[in-house]
């Protein structure tokens, strides 16, 4: 959490102003007892005259009036200020965390994971935003209330303000004896949630398995089990701090009582004495906001551990440097043909022994189709994510037209490459937003070539809207197929020099595949790579390489590989008819 | 997100009863909690009147007469150690009456959402699964959790807190009032200018907060695309574009949150103001009093005691109000799905069919999963026992829908299945359901070990026909070559195994639950090809000798199957065995042949 303090550099100066803010307030709370007081003893007394009186009623009547409206004011300004310092504090750690995790490589982001970067940039800064206007708030203020009217009680009257001190003692060795005996059962509340999310997402996903076996009943035990544990576990913590309140109001009235008992038998205060009833009853009331402000303090305490969690969350993120940078070298994109070099590439995860890759060595050519197949865990994927740097090779290097990948400038790389990954990402916008992504402002003309190439063109020229028809978050308004033809489009439409299939036609049916292929090998002249399952779909390609647990273990064309090695025989063998395999 | 302020119940009045009905076993309890509450409320009262009292005698002592006070007229004068043991019983007895009735109200509202819970599960394991069409998973999910807990956590503070502040507004101004209706009525006017503040605040920041709460919805939908589609963004050098959005989001968050809290948070201050007010108030005309001899010192003492304890509960009304808000509206959501239509009841249909062989009649069938759009227009064929029955088609042609009706997960619009000539309709549900094993492209792995996997669905097998299953499903191996073989922990989804593992775990529960008939899709996209090899003898030992159903990925089964169902836009059009088909040269022979298009020959 302090981490996070950097940002608020900027509104030190208003942060200064708020806590004074706070501590006038607190002064000018703690003074209206005081003016109570003394309007007690003023009307009450045995010796003032009537007019006397009134006048000391309308005085302090008026102190306390000015006093309040000051301290409104105050409160207000103050709240205004907290209000805005937070709100000022959430969004510059959103945007920092944005702007930091668009720097990632692909690395940084599959360590974090994207549903918890999600998380992280919207509940955690909501929790810290939400933290730190509580703090500016009170935090300051309970200390100062505490600490003030302690002083006060004590001005007033020293030996009585000792019962105060049991009293605070006594309050905080209850608070932290339920918060001890809760601690434990309280980390178990996430967990059972947990749980119980997982019990009912288990059984709302297997509804059909459910159903199909008849085990209905067992699902629904399983799930009165979590929910027993939950309840049982759910009674005891509230239960416990249900006690607090209750304690508290109970000590409150003791630390009052005693403070009578010990002004009367200790004859601090009989007839005409120094210490009149009204600063009794102020001393009471000062006790009384005191034991209320450590109540305040402990319960900031119990929730600040929680709210620095998910800070840490934040700031890892914050924090998170990647080692990916620019290269220095500057190149004229135009002049590039795009040929694909690996020069003994060697891939290791960062948390992993295992190499994932192992000696690469290969040359995808300029307009030609260059097809990797090999059973999962072969490393396929890996190594496509080498080339555009998302991730960065352990050992070799990757050349794109002899020039390595590292000495590139990242923006100039990624515009060499039109990537279409395994599930088609489509983003919300309309169908011409997205098949124009990579584009400044795609025309018509190039918009309808690539839908067409795409095989695109049937479903959206059946669409109300045709181009201009809406795509939702995600683009789950479009089948599986159609949003990966539309990504196959937008890269298209990019007219890249590299092409990158990662596996991009497994949700297509063979019919629209081999449709497709045929287009692209029509209209694309650039270096194409596909990572495929299917041999049919690499079946034409003009290389095929072979991987098995991470290295090269065939390349050649089809027909080539189905006699020599043995690997892309057994895939083939799987995957086809004997007689296809003939022919 | 747990935050839903942008639900507003609809009939905020009707469900919150129908919650607390819920309660309605625990009736007793609740009026006993009711009256403890009332007495806490009572003692709580008595004690700003008790110390009031005690001023008076302190003042009756500094002025140098005697210390008797009066507490209630019918009550003898107490002297000033009586007093003070007074004041300690009633606060130790508030408390503990106070504490007694949280206490019973806790164990209550988390029996409501204990039931609730399981009342839930009970429903959506009853629900035609045609519900679920209509309602995505997640949403669901969300109810019966999030929307639980979010009752869970308001609903016990809610009901003692209204219970008490409310018999703590009212004892208390009964009582001022009857001390001095001079200084009652400030008091009182404090009361309800606070109360509507409250009110006026919490609509205003209530506004706030759905556009808070809109905002950040909007940021995480922006915020989940860029991040998943983090390679996407940057290749197509979208980064630009994307922060630019970002930033317009960014805003907008910072300026409704800014809004919204700032707005609630004065609440407070305001509230505060009239409550000093009133504060003074009662200061300055008790001095008033005061000086007439009209009321006694310790009154006024009483008396700011007394608004100090009002001010508290109105806030809690105040904030109670807007979180029952949120409670109706989750409430509401819950009984959206405790009021569906559960499928429909078959307790008094008897069991048909004890031994079964296996034949299949498909007669005329109709069916649609949306009205007036028929899907399956007009369907008959006669499988015979033991026959494998491959369902073929493009992408997304509803081959499942024949899977949906076998197993009576969807009912027909009309026409009839029969197996071995009884009609399934007449047939209760699981029985029909227990006829057949079942293998789905989804696998569906649970948390918990490898044997309870395997042996979910089947009851009183033995550790070897579970050894015997999956050595036939071609699992054993892989089994022992994990830590602690079957008693190895899979994590939800069994993420922790390979997917081709998965699914031969799947295939083993189908083998070892031995069905008369199976229902089997063969997708197996994206699996290694040794585990897919074992995949596919694992599948053909499953098939043996029974009636097999099978959503046909492989060209091996195609071509041996018995009978082959093609489907299309949902609808079976054809039906025979291959050599027939080709024969047809229909959509079928169109659709096997285009396999080899753009291919060398």
């Amino acid at each position: 959490m302090i981490r996070s303090f950097r940002y608020l550099k900027p509104y030190i100066w208003t942060i200064i102003v708020v806590l004074a803010l706070v501590l006038l307030r607190t002064f000018l709370e703690l003074m209206m007892p005081f003016y109570l007081g003394k309007l007690i003893d003023d009307a009450s007394s045995l010796f003032l005259s009537n007019e006397n009186k009134e006048t000391s009623i309308i005085y302090y009547g008026s102190m306390m009036l000015g006093i309040t409206i000051v301290s409104i004011g105050v409160m207000i300004f103050s709240r205004y200020l907290g209000a805005k310092i937070a709100a000022l504090y959430g969004k510059k750690l959103r945007s920092e965390l944005y702007k930091n995790v668009q720097t990632f490589s692909l690395k940084e982001v599959d360590e974090f994971t994207p549903s918890s970067l999600i998380t992280r940039s919207t509940n955690d800064i909501q929790a810290m935003q939400q933290t730190l206007a509580m703090l500016l708030r009170m935090a300051v203020l309970a200390p100062f209330t505490a600490i003030g009217a302690i002083a006060m009680a004590f001005i007033k009257h020293p030996t009585i303000s000792t019962v105060l001190i049991v009293s605070i003692i006594s309050v905080l060795s209850v608070l932290y004896t339920i918060y001890r005996l809760a601690y434990p059962k309280f980390s178990l509340i996430q967990k059972l949630a947990d749980k119980m999310n997982l019990v009912v997402r288990e059984n709302l996903t297997g509804l059909k398995v459910v159903r199909a076996f008849n085990t209905e009943e067992f699902q629904i035990d399983k799930s009165r089990k979590v929910a027993q544990d939950t309840m049982d576990n759910n009674v005891f913590v509230n239960r416990l701090f249900s006690a607090m309140w209750p304690v508290m109001g109970f000590v409150m009235q003791l630390t009052t009582a005693l403070m009578y008992v010990v002004a009367i038998y200790f004859g601090f205060l009989k007839e005409n004495s120094a210490f009149t009833p009204g600063d009794l009853s102020s001393m009471v009331q000062y006790g009384t906001q005191t034991l209320h402000s450590f109540m305040m303090m402990t319960m900031i305490l119990i929730m600040l551990p929680r709210s620095a969690i998910s800070a840490n969350r934040v700031m890892d993120v914050i924090d998170k440097k990647t080692n990916i940078f620019d290269g220095d070298d500057l190149v004229k994109l135009d002049d590039l043909k795009g040929e694909v070099s690996f020069n003994k590439v060697s891939f290791k995860y960062p948390n992993s022994d295992e190499s994932v890759l192992k000696d690469i060595s290969f040359k995808a050519k300029p307009n030609e189709v260059t097809a990797f197949i090999g059973s999962t865990g072969s490393g396929k994927s890996t190594l496509i994510n080498l080339v555009p740097r998302f991730y960065d090779v352990t050992d070799g290097e990757i050349l794109i037209d002899n020039v390595n990948v590292k000495n590139y400038k990242l923006d100039d790389l990624y515009q060499l490459f039109g990537y279409v990954p395994q599930q088609g990402i489509l983003f919300k916008g309309t169908i011409k937003s997205n098949v124009g992504f990579g584009v400044s402002n795609i025309n018509d003309e190039e918009l309808n070539k690539a839908l067409d190439i795409s095989q695109s063109k049937d479903f959206v020229e059946k669409l109300d809207d045709k181009y201009d028809s809406p795509i939702s978050q995600g683009g789950t308004n479009v089948s599986g197929g159609q949003r990966q033809r539309l990504s196959i489009a937008r890269a298209i439409a990019k007219k890249p020099k590299i092409y990158i299939f990662d596996d991009s036609f497994s949700a297509l049916d063979y019919k629209t595949d081999a449709k497709l292929r045929e287009a692209l090998d029509e209209n694309i002249k650039a270096t194409i790579l596909i990572v495929a399952q299917r041999i049919n779909t690499i079946k034409n390609a003009d290389k095929i390489i072979v991987l098995d647990k991470g290295r090269i273990v065939g390349i050649g064309k089809h027909y080539e590989l189905l006699k020599s090695c043995e690997v892309y025989k057994e895939i083939a063998e799987s995957q086809l008819t004997p007689e296809e395999l003939l022919i | 997100m747990r935050n839903r302020y942008s639900e507003k119940p609809k009939n905020f009045s009707h469900t919150i009863n129908r919650l607390l009905s819920y309660l309605s076993k625990d009736i007793i309890l609740i009026i006993f909690a009711g009256f403890i509450a009332v007495i806490a409320a009572l003692m709580g009262v008595l004690t700003p009147y008790l110390a009031g009292k005690a001023l008076t005698l302190v003042k009756y002592i500094y002025d140098g007469e005697e210390a008797l006070v009066s507490i209630f007229s019918f009550l003898p004068l107490f002297n000033f150690v009586t007093l003070i043991i007074v004041i300690i019983l009633t606060a130790l007895l508030t408390s503990l009456f106070n504490y007694l009735q949280s206490f019973l109200l806790i164990g209550m509202t988390q029996r409501l959402t204990y039931k609730m819970r399981i009342d839930l599960t009970t429903k959506v394991n009853s629900l035609p699964l045609k519900f679920f069409d209509k309602y995505k998973y997640g949403d669901i999910l969300s109810r019966i959790t999030n929307d639980v807990d979010m009752i869970n956590q308001t609903l016990t503070q809610s009901i003692s807190e209204i219970f008490r502040a409310i018999t703590l507004v009212t004892s208390i101004l009964v009582i001022m009032f009857l001390m001095s209706w001079e200084l009652a009525l400030i008091t009182t006017g404090s009361v309800i200018i606070s109360l509507i503040v409250a009110g006026i605040f919490v609509k205003i920041s209530q506004k706030y907060f759905v556009r808070a709460a809109k905002s950040t919805g909007d940021m995480t939908g922006h915020v989940e695309e860029v991040f998943h589609g983090h390679q996407v963004v940057k290749i197509y050098n979208y980064q630009d574009k994307a922060l630019a959005e970002f930033e317009t989001l960014n805003d907008e968050i910072f300026d409704s949150s800014f809004k919204s809290q700032f707005i609630s948070s004065i609440m407070f201050p305001v509230q505060f103001f009239f409550t000093n007010l009133a504060y003074i108030g009662i200061g300055v005309i008790g001095g008033y009093l005061l000086i007439k001899g009209q009321i006694e010192v310790g009154f006024i003492l009483t008396y700011v005691l007394y608004a100090r304890q009002v001010g508290q509960p109105i806030q809690t009304i105040g904030q109670t109000a807007s979180v029952l808000q949120q409670t109706s509206a989750a409430a509401e959501r819950i009984f959206f799905i405790m009021d569906q239509k559960e499928e429909d009841d078959e307790s008094n249909k008897k069991l048909l069919l004890p031994n079964i062989k296996g034949k299949v009649e498909f007669d005329n069938l109709q069916f649609s999963y949306i009205k007036d759009k028929p899907v399956i227009k007009g369907f008959t064929a006669k499988v015979k026992p033991g026959d494998m029955v491959a369902i073929v088609g493009p992408t997304g042609a509803g081959k499942t829908t024949i899977v949906n009706l076998l197993m009576r997960f969807y009912e027909l619009d009309d026409g009839d299945i029969k197996i071995d000539d009884i009609s399934i309709k007449d047939m209760k549900r699981t029985e029909v359901r227990d006829k057949f094993g079942m293998v789905l492209q989804d696998t569906w792995i649970f948390e918990g070990s490898i044997y309870e996997n395997i042996v979910y669905g089947s009851n009183g097998k033995t550790y070897e026909d579970v050894e015997k299953a999956t050595k036939n499903a071609m699992t054993h191996h892989f089994i022992h070559s994990l830590p602690n073989g079957y008693d190895f922990i899979l994590k939800e989804d069994g993420e922790n195994i390979s997917q081709g593992q998965r699914q031969l775990i799947t295939i083993s529960r189908a083998m070892l639950a031995d069905k008369p008939m199976l229902i089997l899709d063969e997708a197996t996209s994206s699996v290694d090809t040794r585990t897919e090899i074992l995949i596919q003898k694992a599948m053909d030992k499953l098939m043996k000798g029974r009636t097999s159903f099978v959503i046909a990925h492989r060209l091996s089964t195609i071509r041996n199957a018995d009978v082959i169902f093609v489907v299309r836009d949902g609808n079976i059009i054809e039906s025979g065995n291959h050599d027939a088909l080709i024969e047809k040269d229909g959509f079928y022979a169109e659709l096997y042949n285009s396999q080899f298009e753009g291919q060398e020959i």
